[in-house]
């Protein structure tokens, strides 16, 4: 039965390295787009909105623009790709007896790459191969895990975070998407509706399995249909929290966390998107989703990590 | 590349005598140091330099306030030992462990030496690390020093001397395990032509010591590593011999002590019952309850789950009453009193400085002479005669005169060279070597150890944090002739 200090570990551990990966992913398909769309500016203030890093850039920058949005997101000291590495090997380095050594040596050597190239990411140039080297690396280390790490206890941990933070990331993405087309009917935006949506689905690997999936052309309702409800694609907020459910039930005494995580679940099956984005209560909606991932996150905390006086019974068991 | 290595007189060097030839036995490798070209020797060197930080195999130093984790410093060119001499010094070190821990046994216990006169009733009175705690007690087998690291020297003449016995936290098996890594990697031809004794069973050898103090031995164990944390210097160790051995690597508030006496880890499914730990934290941060209040490392309650039995401890607290410097110059005494044996390995010629002839020649000498308080580790609080001034060394005598319990004097010994990989030359520099010694019911003493060498010339400092490195220690069968 492993310790819960080391279990806390394994879950920010898989948290951090999505969230690392994500964030590469975003900083990418936003780097594209601006290629498509010079005249458009709310791109880049989109991004920390979407990591929710508005207090910590306000604190260093005045201006949302490319440079300034792009050297925050790579290297600020709290919400960027740096920090997530950083706190990523953190939490290996403190439990290495527990990961399989390929693991720990490929998120080193991330973590040894990230500062010695964050110069060439800053440059459009170069920005491209470095955030695809991140993401690779990333992808290598969940396949080392995969490939070589038993789905034991550690193992759900880890990937009861990477779901976690997958489910949502993937609403934040929906939730800037619907907030900037729904800001204003008129706008000049509207005219780049579709390439948006298509950025949407770009910046969560989305955009061929979607289009294997819908037939019709790119359309925002089926795209929030989609990355909510879908129930196979592996980022969908669906598919994460049934991967998480899984993960749950392998572990001692998930009644808890069982029970907040359906509450979700039968929120989100039960629920309309299509309407919800016509009649404008899709951010609302999303908030909820939000506020229920972290209600989750503060169940699993309480029952798997601090859960001093919930040992008692079993401390009598024991002896 | 073309060997232009002066070894002097004044110096054993491992692998070359004085006219420059290879010892016995070990023409492979100074022909393969002569064959191979610069370039490619420093192409090994950083293909090490590169494995040491992908595999992230560091240690913590201190400076400034800050802890800096640096990568480990080794060196490509191995030091080697035949096995015929090797296979003499396993059985010294084993003998005196066990003289050691039938010391440390009876101190706690029946104090026979004393009552003999072989060791001085004051030495213990005056102990920094006897523990009153600890009376009356005996752990598994009467054991308990588990894990030893004793640092040997080799002297001009060519003889080993057993310089100290490390037997509270000793450290440095890991890196030795992971020098052998790096050098199979870098080194490979030298494996396929020499037959060098392999090393990596120390962890299974570990954790059949440590299962073997189990209170439930016929159980399948529990054992865990207990570590200060992170920020401790050894951190990389701790983890390491964890993950090498399948235990949990556990830190102070993990663990708990039921009303039941046994210690208990805190796991996500709830708490689950430890059976041996093997601490890495001194004696004073074990137990709030009983040492310094206000530690935060270790665990409310071990001792009396400890002394009650219900949980092993290695090495057992109390056990580092036989680390003090004094009490290593009664080592010899010791093996004869218990074992009735002559030692095997000679200790370092000391001068005791509570003994009133001794303290006369070491204050007239002082200039010549290294003196070493009893309870420092790491070359703290040293005194090296050649080195210091008129003030030091005034200073010294003062010290020695207030508290001469406290001190032992040692002749400078010029430790061995081995060939190393200096700025495009091979030069000599100098080495200690730290074996790592087991014992519960069985003994076992590593292939080797870690050889520590001083990478600044002339200097004989081999301490990491003072501009040490390391090498790869190999244990060579000699062929048949």
């Amino acid at each position: 039965m492993m310790l819960s200090r080391v279990a806390e570990r394994m879950y920010w551990f898989g948290r951090y390295i999505e969230r690392a990966e994500n964030t590469a992913r975003l900083l990418n398909v936003n780097t594209n787009l601006m290629l498509d769309l010079p005249k458009v500016k709310f791109i880049w203030n989109s991004l920390i909105d979407i990591t929710g890093s508005q207090q910590a850039f306000a604190a260093r920058f005045q201006v949302e623009d490319e440079r300034n949005v792009v050297k925050f997101l790579l290297d600020d000291p709290s919400g960027s790709i740096k920090h997530s590495i950083e706190m990523a090997r953190e939490n290996v380095r403190t439990t290495r007896e527990i990961m399989p050594n390929e693991t720990w040596e490929k998120v080193n050597e991330l973590y040894m790459y990230v500062p010695e190239n964050i110069a060439s990411g800053l440059r459009r140039t170069g920005r491209h191969q470095f955030l695809k080297d991140v993401m690779r690396s990333c992808q290598e280390i969940t396949g080392y895990l995969a490939g070589s790490m038993s789905a034991n206890e550690a193992y759900n941990f880890i990937k009861i975070g990477r779901n976690l933070e997958r489910a949502d990331m993937t609403t934040r993405i929906i939730d800037v998407g619907v907030l900037n087309l729904t800001i204003d009917e008129n706008s000049e935006i509207k005219e780049y509706e579709n390439i948006l949506w298509n950025n949407v689905l770009r910046s969560s690997t989305a955009y061929q399995m979607y289009r294997q999936h819908v037939k019709d052309r790119v359309n925002g309702e089926d795209v929030c249909d989609f990355m909510i409800n879908d129930p196979a694609f592996p980022r969908s907020v669906t598919h994460c929290l049934k991967e998480v459910q899984s993960c749950f039930e392998t572990l001692p005494n998930p009644d808890h966390p069982l029970r907040t995580l359906a509450h979700t679940q039968r929120m989100i099956a039960g629920s309309d998107v299509i309407s919800l984005l016509n009649e404008g209560g899709l951010h609302q909606y999303i908030d909820e989703i939000q506020e229920d991932l972290a209600d989750i996150h503060e169940q699993l905390v309480q029952n798997w990590f601090r859960h001093d006086s919930a040992v008692l019974p079993a401390a009598a068991d024991a002896g | 590349m073309k060997l232009n290595y002066k070894n002097t007189a004044k110096t054993f060097d491992e692998l070359f005598t004085q006219a420059g030839r290879a010892r016995p036995g070990l023409s492979e490798l100074s022909n393969f140091l002569k064959k191979e070209s610069l370039v490619s020797l420093n192409q090994r060197q950083s293909a090490a330099e590169m494995m040491i930080r992908t595999m992230g195999i560091t240690f913590t130093v201190y400076s400034q306030g800050e802890n800096i984790d640096r990568e480990w410093p080794f060196d490509i060119i191995p030091r080697t030992i035949l096995k015929k001499e090797w296979e003499r010094v396993q059985e010294g070190l084993v003998q005196r462990l066990t003289a050691l821990n039938c010391f440390i046994n009876d101190v706690y216990n029946d104090r026979k030496i004393i009552k003999d006169k072989v060791v001085p009733a004051a030495l213990l009175d005056s102990s920094t690390n006897f523990r009153e705690e600890c009376v009356g007690i005996t752990p598994q087998f009467g054991v308990w020093a588990h894990i030893c690291g004793s640092d040997l020297i080799r002297d001009a003449d060519g003889t080993m001397y057993v310089l100290e016995d490390n037997l509270r936290v000793p450290s440095g098996v890991s890196y030795m395990l992971e020098n052998r890594n790096i050098s199979k990697r870098v080194l490979p031809e030298l494996f396929e032509r020499y037959n060098i004794q392999p090393m990596d069973n120390y962890p299974t050898q570990l954790f059949d010591t440590l299962s073997s103090i189990s209170p439930y031995p016929a159980d399948f164990p529990e054992v865990a590593v207990l570590t200060p944390g992170i920020f401790n210097s050894a951190y990389f160790e701790h983890s390491f011999l964890a993950q090498r051995m399948g235990a949990e690597l556990v830190e102070g508030s993990d663990l708990v002590v039921g009303d039941d006496d046994c210690v208990y880890m805190k796991t996500v499914g709830g708490l689950s019952r430890v059976d041996v730990i093997y601490r890495r934290i001194d004696d004073l941060f074990l137990d709030p309850e009983v040492f310094l209040k206000e530690s935060a490392l270790g665990v409310k309650g071990l001792m009396r789950a400890w002394s009650k039995g219900k949980v092993g401890l290695a090495n057992a607290p109390g056990a580092g009453v036989a680390d003090d410097k004094v009490v290593y110059t009664y080592v010899p005494e010791m093996i004869k009193y218990y074992l009735g044996e002559d030692p095997i390995l000679p200790n370092v010629p000391s001068y005791k400085c509570e003994d009133k002839t001794q303290r006369q020649h070491v204050l007239q000498n002082l200039e010549n002479l290294v003196v070493k308080p009893a309870n420092e580790s790491g070359g703290y609080g040293m005194y090296i005669g050649p080195r210091e001034n008129k003030r030091t060394t005034a200073e010294m005598k003062r010290r020695i005169k207030a508290n001469p319990r406290n001190y032992i004097a040692q002749p400078i010994i010029n430790l061995s060279t081995v060939p190393t990989l200096c700025d495009n030359a091979i030069e000599p520099r100098h080495v200690d070597l730290r074996p790592f010694i087991l014992q519960s019911d069985r003994s076992f003493v590593t292939a080797g150890g870690l050889t520590r060498v001083a990478l600044v010339k002339g200097s004989l400092v081999v301490n990491s944090s003072q501009g040490g490195g390391s090498k790869d220690t190999w244990i060579i069968e000699e062929k048949n002739p």
